[in-house]
């Protein structure tokens, strides 16, 4: 198979300047890829498909009986981030993580940010995702957002700009570390002549940064993970990061709460907890202080946090930065707190509580992508050019019941890399979740996740709607990097 | 100091017990299945038609003959392998080995979870379409099964959740041989007129087939003969499936994982456990068929009931325990 015939339809490509001009930090590995004998490639892609089956690389899909269980698309050729690209990357996810730390601590507190009027306070207050729970808490190193998956895309000018912060309970990670994994177990020589960064260190920093948030700074303190259960969408990340890290993977009711902290039931009896990754949602997290008809939770668990018994990643009510409307006021965030411009920026955001904008709004239905402040998945939003009337109708109609429930984006021609389609490679866009864990230090794992809109055309790459993965290369600094060096070519 | 390894959740241990235990459940429903075909083509007709038997050995009459009529090779089969209303045919019990597996999938090797994985993958795709050759299908799972164990044994540290594992599978192991032994015992045993013909050795030697154990009979008495076939897979002590030395196995894992010593008790199902392995540790063949098979073998099958039942209350159901889920259960 050859690239040849591959067309860049005039989107930014992260592998081509331009149809049939690779950029320099692709180009051994496109070589890579030609080199291979007739149908090499696709077998290598029925291979990687057999073991990731065999593997139980698999997520649940919600509300499909048959075959609950699903592998993730995976496509064998990399996107490669260059050096330069990637510091910039890094530094930016630093500095905001650092902010959205210091914003939430603030709401949490004293509210200065509100007191000074830089953010209107009744948006901070209204969010579903402000928790007066949590007013006056004091975590451990004052971390709320331990283990961040911010969402990052391109767009045609080449630019990098920030989409989404998911602060709550980010997931992917594992797939980050398994395609790796896949790849070179299918097609190693893609590897040659290159210094891809290794990934694999990922598990070792989670448990470093979990075991150093340990109420009190107990040494050797017990750190669980704490799943929904098999049934879950992410239930093999949960497994994996658990048996990575070698720590117990616990449910709901294998857990008891009480004043004296909180517990696990083992067949040895009841064994102290002192720090929970947890992968449920605030609102389930305990029925006795969030959604009283949660089954999945610990009734107390947040009694126990609040007195300081038990440590959680991430901590409960760190989402109110991860509102759609409050992610619209992170730039000035940065420039309040730090006093200094966003390394990465934000995607150009119309807030329809304000009258202009929702007019605005409104009137471009057509044009935008809308979204609902609080929804994830790529559920409750409009992609304007891809949907019909009578959606769109639907979303006006939404919009003006609740203006404070919505914003609106120009619709990005997201980046795009080869993919492989049927017996050729044809541009599919893509997004890019970085990792970022925040405990002593903020490190970055180098990649991240690259999801991949299979369908032609589609913007979406959810896994829940269709979306595939691919292994996410960040190179280190070398000649050939320096060609194409800085923070990512034509940008600023 | 080194540290001390982390217990087991309650919950964990539950299903790693079961995990192990419907492993070792398929492996010997595919054996007695494939085992039986080969005898079925050995033996002349009148002799035929002994397929309802393999039913009783793993205690599903009652279910079988509500869902087919005869029992026919076919409608075992079907039932034995296939059949997902029978939660001992051989797809539930890999179906309920891989569902117990994936919710401990953290604690098991990722080669483990592979091989529970790859039989679990064989078995849905052989129940898709009618058995072509029912040996063939027989043997991969076995094989399959064989396979987990072994990887089982050579890439997980022989930790309390390795010995929950090895209880489990002991523990059904026994039963197996036992219900084997139980139901062959009294087919083959009022057909004197044909004892010395060819054909009562063919069967004696599918019973040890059915369990592994032809060849290392062989080796240890030679001749074929019913007693010595008793004493051989109750009271042995070095074949793998004689109940004596399953029940040895199933103690040791059971003072491994509370840390009593040999010959003490902690709880009850060690008791229980002790009790009976040294029973079977000082029981004589022929003591044993004077004062009535059938009701040693009973009598047995409750006893390990009754360990089963302690080891669920000993370990997985905490006393302080609010709301219990539903177990994985037999």
């Amino acid at each position: 198979m050859q690239f040849s015939s591959y067309d860049t339809q005039g989107f930014y490509d992260e592998m081509f300047e331009g149809s049939g001009r690779p950029r320099a930090h692709a180009r051994l590995l496109l070589e890579t890829v030609e080199s291979l004998s007739q149908g090499q490639l696709l077998r290598y892609k029925h291979a990687a498909e057999r073991l990731l089956l065999q593997m139980g690389i698999t997520f649940n899909v919600y509300g499909d009986a048959a075959g609950t269980e699903r592998i993730f698309p995976f496509d064998l050729i990399p996107r490669i981030v260059p050096a330069g690209e990637w510091d910039r990357i890094e530094r930016g996810l630093q500095q905001r993580v650092r902010v959205l730390n210091a914003f939430i601590d603030d709401i949490y507190h004293d509210q200065k940010i509100l007191k000074d009027g830089t953010i209107p306070s009744d948006v901070v207050l209204s969010a579903v995702s402000y928790r007066k729970q949590c007013q006056g808490l004091n975590p451990p190193r004052r971390v709320w957002c331990h283990i961040t998956g911010t969402d990052l895309v391109r767009d045609r000018d080449g630019q990098y700009y920030v989409l989404e912060d998911n602060l709550r309970v980010p997931s992917g990670v594992s797939y980050v570390l398994e395609n790796r994994e896949v790849l070179k177990r299918i097609f190693p020589a893609v590897f040659e002549g290159l210094s891809v960064r290794p990934v694999a260190e990922y598990p070792s920093r989670l448990l470093e940064m979990l075991e150093s948030i340990a109420p009190g700074g107990r040494a050797n303190p017990c750190v669980v993970m704490l799943t929904p259960g098999i049934h879950n969408s992410a239930y093999f990340e949960h497994s994996f990061l658990a048996q990575q890290m070698g720590v117990r993977l616990v449910e709901g009711r294998d857990l008891v709460a009480n004043d004296r902290g909180v517990f696990m039931r083992t067949t040895k009896g009841p064994e102290r907890v002192d720090v929970i990754y947890r992968r449920i949602d605030d609102d389930f997290l305990d029925p006795e202080a969030f959604r009283p008809d949660s089954l999945l939770g610990v009734p107390g668990l947040m009694a126990a946090y609040q007195a300081g018994r038990v440590a959680l990643a991430n901590a409960p009510g760190n989402g109110v930065a991860d509102d759609k409307v409050i992610y619209a006021y992170v730039p000035e965030m940065i420039r309040y707190y730090e006093g200094d411009d966003a390394i990465l920026p934000n995607v150009p955001t119309y807030l329809c509580w304000r009258d202009s904008d929702r007019s605005y709004v409104l009137e471009h239905l057509a044009e935008l992508v809308v979204k609902s402040a609080n929804e994830s998945g790529g559920y409750g939003m409009l992609v304007g050019p891809h949907s019909t009337r009578k959606q769109q109708e639907e979303f006006a109609a939404k919009i003006q019941a609740n203006p404070r429930n919505f914003i609106a984006q120009p619709t990005l021609g997201l980046s795009r890399v080869p993919t492989i389609v049927d017996e050729n490679f044809e541009g599919r866009h893509v997004d890019l979740r970085p990792y970022i864990l925040c405990g002593k230090e903020i490190y970055v794992l180098p990649g991240g996740l690259t999801r991949v809109a299979m369908t032609k055309g589609s913007l979406v790459v959810n896994s829940s709607q269709g979306g595939g993965s691919k292994d996410t290369w960040v190179l280190e600094r070398g000649p050939a990097q320096e060609q194409t060096g800085g923070a990512g070519g034509q940008q600023q | 100091m080194r540290a001390a390894s982390q217990p087991l959740l309650s919950r964990v241990a539950d299903s790693i017990y079961w995990m192990g235990r419907y492993i070792e459940r398929a492996e010997n429903v595919a054996r007695f299945l494939g085992v039986n075909q080969n005898l079925m083509l050995d033996l002349p007709r009148e002799y035929g038609g002994q397929w309802e038997p393999i039913v009783d050995t793993s205690g599903d009459r009652a279910i079988f003959h509500e869902h087919y009529g005869a029992g026919t090779e076919e409608n075992v089969v079907q039932f034995l392998a296939f059949d997902l209303r029978n939660r001992n045919s051989i797809c539930s019990c890999v179906l309920a080995a891989r569902e117990n597996a994936r919710s401990v999938r953290e604690t098991i090797s990722s080669e483990m979870w592979e091989q529970i994985n790859s039989l679990y993958l064989l078995v849905m795709e052989e129940s898709r379409k009618p058995v072509e050759v029912l040996p063939e299908f027989c043997h991969q799972v076995r094989m399959a099964c064989h396979l987990f164990q072994g990887v089982t044994d050579v890439t997980m540290s022989h930790n309390e959740a390795w010995h929950f594992i090895r209880l489990g599978t002991t523990l059904e192991r026994a039963d197996k041989t036992t219900r084997m032994l139980d139901v062959k015992y009294f087919i083959l045993l009022p057909a004197v007129a044909d004892v010395g013909t060819p054909y009562d050795d063919i069967q004696w030697a599918a019973v040890l087939k059915s369990v592994s154990g032809f060849e290392m009979y062989r080796k240890r008495y030679g001749r074929i003969s019913p007693e010595r076939i008793v004493e051989f897979l109750l009271l042995d002590g070095e074949f793998p499936r004689a109940v004596r030395h399953c029940i040895g196995l199933a103690d040791q894992s059971l003072h491994a994982i509370t840390g009593t010593p040999a010959g003490a008790f902690s709880c009850v199902s060690e008791q229980r456990i002790g009790l009976l392995r040294s029973e079977l540790d000082y029981a004589q063949s022929e003591a044993v068929i004077k004062s009535g098979l059938h009701e040693f073998f009973d009598a047995l099958e409750a006893k390990m009931n009754r360990i089963d039942e302690c080891i669920l209350g000993d370990f997985f159901v905490q006393s302080f325990a609010t709301a219990q889920g539903s177990r994985t259960a037999p």
